[in-house]
């Protein structure tokens, strides 16, 4: 275990400034999760921690110690490739067994930890195949437990379950969750799924060209985001932001309802023209703009399949937003501000 | 039928098209390889001399006689001794050019084609600057060696002669040999090995980068089993450049001093051509086409191996 903290860190490739000034703790043992659209840093500062890209500025520290000129290997740290990056010329065991060999522990000592770390994901009997003879799951498993044989003290997981299909992504998730608790190692994960960073992190960070733009707790990212950035990515669909005045006012579309469904006393009532409505089982998505005394924007409504309320397109129902579910948003720079009457 | 329009063209018939663009390959292939082996063959067979065009059937009695000879014997000794030993110095010494050249560093441009330049320049103006170069009396490294206080005084390391006289002694005469199919082998070995080591993935290195491998090790569990299909291949190359070129030997040593240079395809010529006798020196080099076959089978095997990984 071992808490991670980056410092004044910036990456340079050629013109491109892929990481800008970034500051970042993770706690010891903390699930720590980089989110962002592709292009956004997230990856780099993962590869600056591991250490096998150097920082044109900047910190990185270890446990307090700062590892700048630390090669990856003396770290302690372990991680994961998109690609799973198994050497191929290699069985199951020999892939496991090569952090190990490459760390001079005893041949005995070493087979028993291949051993663990296998059975530990549930790989006993794939010890002597090669990879090519792997599914895409059976792959991403013997990654993992080649990153955990020799007990790093930080794990960097690069989109471990970007190549897996939807359905196993699922159970592949709730695994690592749980594996992740029990050994305790702080742990820093790269995705661009939002739901995955939802479902796996203790904390998230959201992160945009090069920079952070928030970070925090799962809810408190989805409830309270900081900037209109933030608040655009995360969500599915993501958070409705409406023009007002000099501000934007944001609201998620499932707080977004028939006015029927919330008190008035502490509601914000709009008109809403309702042009397409889409059925999704579980919940209806309406699309449809704001009339009034709002100005135009397109906006979005998710309503549980548990309410019965009929919706057409084509026509205008009252709807309306609890006023504690309201976020302002400053329209010149997109940061959050505080309350404030529509 | 009226052409393209109505789709049943030529074109779209894919087993005739493929035997017509094949067609011109397999009539290079037989007027070129094909005609020339079967004559060697028919030759190996007859008592042709160059002087004489009427022959008649032998037997095996010029395979009998090459085996006989004792130079042949030595002429196929030295064809595998240069051929190996060569490549395997090559193999090692391109191994570490190509490691050097996939790292970044200023005028990697200008060192590459620095490199490349005597697999561009023709073989038989190389070997003529390496002959002057082995110069009995001129030669280059001698003046450097006598400079250096190495050559040329009683007690120095390379004797108290004037000169080394590369081509003069038979063991140096061989190493000589052996140097310029380095020199002249070295490039294609080390473009062949530096495709190998780019189509490594980049995340591989940097996983065994992590897990702890760098230096000689990296390249002892990672780089080298990986890519060992294209050092096979490189090897195999250089063996069969090896094995069939005569112009080195010719312009170097004319399979000299006393044959302790000759191999197969200097002997071949001057037992068939310059000697006369047709019948022997096609026999002498139909003794390579097993060797060769066989490596042009493995080479295949090679091949589609490393297409695998």
């Amino acid at each position: 275990m071992a808490r991670v903290e980056v410092r004044g860190l910036s990456k340079r490739f050629g013109g491109f400034q892929a990481l800008d000034e970034v500051g970042l703790t993770a706690r010891e043992g903390e699930f720590l999760v980089l989110l962002g659209p592709s292009g956004c840093g997230k990856t780099t500062l993962l590869r600056l921690i591991a250490g096998i890209e150097e920082p044109s500025r900047g910190e990185v520290l270890i446990d307090g110690r700062v590892v700048n000129d630390v090669p990856p290997r003396l770290r302690n740290v372990a991680m994961v490739f998109q690609s799973y990056a198994l050497y191929p010329h290699m069985t199951v065991r020999e892939n496991i067994g090569f952090p190990l060999k490459m760390h001079h522990i005893p041949k005995a000592a070493a087979a028993g930890k291949v051993e663990e770390a296998a059975g530990m994901f549930g790989i006993g009997g794939l010890l002597d195949r090669r990879p090519r003879e792997l599914s895409g799951g059976e792959r991403q498993r013997v990654a993992l437990a080649r990153a955990v044989v020799r007990n790093p003290s930080v794990f960097l997981l690069d989109e471990p379950l970007s190549n897996l299909d939807a359905k196993l992504r699922v159970s592949a998730r709730e695994e690592l969750r749980r594996f992740q608790r029990r050994i305790g190692v702080t742990t820093i994960y790269v995705t661009h799924d939002q739901v995955e960073a939802m479902g796996l992190g203790d904390r998230i960070v959201v992160m945009n060209r090069g920079s952070i733009r928030q970070v925090g707790e799962p809810r408190e990212i989805y409830e309270r985001p900081a900037d209109t950035f933030v608040a655009g990515f995360i969500g599915s669909p993501p958070m409705n932001l409406v023009e007002q005045g000099d501000r934007l006012v944001g609201f998620r579309p499932e707080r977004f309802l028939p006015a029927a469904l919330t008190p008035k006393a502490d509601a914000v009532a709009w008109s809403f023209d309702v042009t397409w409505v889409e059925d999704l089982g579980a919940e209806r998505l309406v699309y449809g703009t704001l009339g009034g005394k709002a100005s135009e924007g397109r906006v979005v409504s998710r309503i549980p399949a548990s309410v019965p309320i009929a919706i057409e397109a084509g026509r205008a129902y009252p709807f309306s937003v609890d006023r504690v579910d309201l976020r302002w948003f400053d329209r010149a720079t997109g940061l959050r501000t505080e309350g404030g009457a529509p | 039928m009226t052409g393209q329009d109505d789709g049943g063209g030529i074109r779209d018939r894919a087993g005739t098209l493929a035997v017509l663009m094949i067609a011109p390959a397999i009539a290079y292939i037989v007027a070129m390889i094909g005609v020339p082996l079967l004559l060697a063959i028919n030759y190996s067979l007859s008592d042709a001399t160059t002087g004489d065009p009427v022959h008649h059937y032998a037997g095996l009695v010029n395979y009998r006689s090459a085996l006989a000879d004792p130079v042949f014997r030595l002429a196929l000794k030295n064809t595998f001794v240069f051929a190996l030993v060569s490549q395997s110095i090559v193999i090692v010494l391109s191994r570490v050019l190509a490691s050097a050249l996939s790292m970044p560093f200023r005028g990697k441009w200008a060192v590459r084609f620095l490199i490349m330049l005597p697999w561009t320049a023709p073989i038989a103006l190389g070997a003529i600057g390496w002959l002057w170069m082995y110069d009995s009396i001129y030669s280059p490294f001698d003046w450097l060696y006598r400079r250096a206080g190495l050559l040329g005084k009683p007690g120095d390391p390379f004797g108290p002669m004037t000169n080394i006289y590369w081509l003069g002694r038979p063991t140096l005469a061989m190493a000589s040999v052996v140097i310029v199919h380095v020199w002249r082998l070295l490039p294609l070995a080390t473009v062949i090995q530096l495709a190998g080591l780019s189509a490594i993935p980049g995340e591989i290195l940097e996983a065994a980068e992590i897990d702890g491998a760098r230096g000689w090790r990296k390249a002892a569990w990672i780089t080298i089993p990986l890519t060992l299909p294209i050092i096979g291949i490189a090897f195999l190359f250089g063996i069969i450049f090896t094995f069939t070129d005569m112009t080195i030997v010719y312009i170097l040593t004319r399979g000299g001093p006393v044959n302790a240079t000759q191999v197969l395809a200097t002997w071949t010529f001057f037992k068939g051509i310059e000697g006369g006798d047709l019948a022997q020196g096609a026999a002498i080099s139909l003794f390579m086409v097993p060797v060769l076959a066989g490596i042009a089978a493995l080479l295949l095997r090679m091949a589609r191996r490393a297409e695998v990984t």
